[in-house]
């Protein structure tokens, strides 16, 4: 019995407690940065974009939502020509995030991307880029990788060794 | 002229405190649940209520076609009835009341024991092997808790020398029979609880437990008649133990009498409410071995003790 009345009297203490209701819209939840929202494009500090269209990210997506073309511009730069992905298929996973080498696709903490068509919900790639540099500035995938976009010369990069002259005769 | 603007006033009063109730317990168990309760719609979510009102007039009325049609129709307005009819005789003032039975409990007593009709005809008029099921276990706990809920408001009969509930409240001038009565009111509070089927006595209509027992079938307006009818319950039993153990209107005279009446009232509808937040369920059979081995002997020893009493003190 007294357990009961116990029970009753703590009950009634969490009057004095405060609520944990968080009033959405007019007070929004605290979301970490690494919270998986929604996916955006990035550039490098040179304002280029990051993106070497390599499929690797629309391989790496489990249900198949990215939809992208390689193509070259003038400078022999890869850069994708159309880059679509379809959010009502998006189950925010970040799989693209982590297999993507350049850094270009993130995840970002922006849930707000309610639609009344579900065409809407297909994102193109002037929807997708932004101006900034995302999670990870100070980055850019050609000072590290092996091919000269006038960034860097071959083999001058950190961790690389000049290319072998194959013509020489020295070992 | 007089009576009708009485009837209308008692009538106005019950309704609206049955129908505000629907907002006051959503907000008072979110208080009590660490959450805001509606605080949407209108001035602090009040109008959460016509909100509930028109969205339950407008579903689909449907009576099942394997159901027994004119008891089923029938089941939720006995509930409604009977509850309406014992307000009739409780005193909100000093002369502000329908009318002044001289068997006033008993009147209270008779329209409980009918109201558990209506959960038996409900249940049993669904057709529905759950809703039979909640029907019957909510009839077995009724019965039982009624025999005791009659017991333990004999004490306050003799003390006061008349069934009447006027004369209840006016005997009390003299102090309120809380204090020579508190098992009485223990056991009344309990059974009262009980015949609401309120948590934690709510088998018949647990969520969890049989969908939603015996209105499993009801939609629309006819279940609204059962959701508002267990609100006039509650609000029947506060008002009656506010008659009866805390002196009904009697209150010092800065404020009118219905004022407190009213404040007790919704003291112990509050509660009520409380005691739905913070208590779980108890298994049926725990409930009924409560009921007859605990409340049914405290009830009698209290009957008892009282006339020992009141006989050496005469």
């Amino acid at each position: 019995m007294f357990s009961i009345l116990r029970s009753i009297w703590l009950t009634f203490l969490h009057i004095f407690h405060k609520t944990e209701t968080v009033e959405y819209p007019e007070v929004k939840p605290y979301l970490a940065p690494r919270y998986r929202g929604r996916i955006v494009l990035t550039r490098d500090a040179e304002k280029n974009e990051r993106c070497v269209a390599c499929y690797l990210c629309a391989a790496a997506c489990p249900v198949d939502c990215i939809s992208l073309q390689a193509a070259e511009d003038e400078s022999g730069r890869r850069y994708p020509e159309f880059f679509r992905i379809n959010f009502s298929r998006c189950i925010f996973c970040g799989f693209c995030e982590e297999a993507c080498p350049t850094y270009a696709i993130q995840l970002i903490p922006d849930f707000e991307m309610a639609e009344y068509d579900r065409q809407n919900m297909v994102y193109e790639k002037k929807h997708l880029l932004i101006s900034g540099e995302g999670k990870y500035p100070g980055y850019n995938f050609y000072k590290n990788a092996g091919v000269d976009m006038g960034v860097k010369g071959k083999g001058t990069g950190e961790n690389e060794e000049m290319p072998v002259d194959v013509k020489g005769i020295m070992p | 002229m007089k009576y009708l603007l009485t009837i209308a006033g008692v009538l106005l009063i019950v309704l609206s405190i049955a129908a505000g109730l629907i907002w006051v317990e959503r907000r008072l168990l979110a208080v009590w649940q660490d959450r805001l309760g509606p605080n949407r719609v209108g001035p602090f979510g009040v109008a959460q209520v016509i909100a509930d009102t028109v969205k339950l007039l407008f579903k689909e009325d449907w009576v099942p076609p394997f159901s027994d049609k004119p008891v089923f129709i029938m089941a939720p307005g006995i509930l409604m009835i009977t509850i309406l009819l014992t307000f009739a005789i409780l005193p909100f003032g000093p002369n502000f009341y329908v009318f002044d039975s001289n068997i006033g409990i008993l009147f209270f007593l008779g329209n409980s024991s009918l109201g558990v009709y209506s959960i038996v005809l409900g249940g049993w008029a669904s057709n529905n092997k759950y809703a039979l099921i909640g029907a019957m276990r909510a009839s077995a706990q009724m019965l039982t808790y009624e025999v005791f809920m009659g017991l333990s408001l004999m004490g306050v009969v003799m003390m006061a020398d008349s069934f009447s509930f006027c004369t209840i409240v006016e005997a009390q001038k003299g102090g309120w029979f809380i204090i020579p009565q508190f098992f009485g009111f223990v056991v009344f509070f309990i059974a009262g609880i009980a015949e609401t089927h309120r948590l934690p006595f709510d088998i018949p209509e647990a969520e969890g437990e049989l969908i939603a027992g015996y209105h499993s079938e009801y939609s629309g307006f006819k279940f609204g008649m059962f959701f508002v009818g267990e609100y006039l319950g509650i609000t029947l039993i506060s008002a009656i133990i506010a008659t009866l153990f805390f002196g009904g209107w009697l209150g010092p005279s800065f404020l009118p009498p219905v004022f407190w009446f009213l404040l007790k009232t919704f003291f112990f509808i509050g509660l009520f409410i409380l005691l739905r937040a913070s208590l779980p369920r108890p298994r049926y059979d725990q409930l009924m071995k409560l009921g007859w081995k605990v409340l049914f002997p405290m009830a009698l020893i209290n009957l008892i003790v009282t006339g020992a009493v009141l006989i050496f003190l005469k």
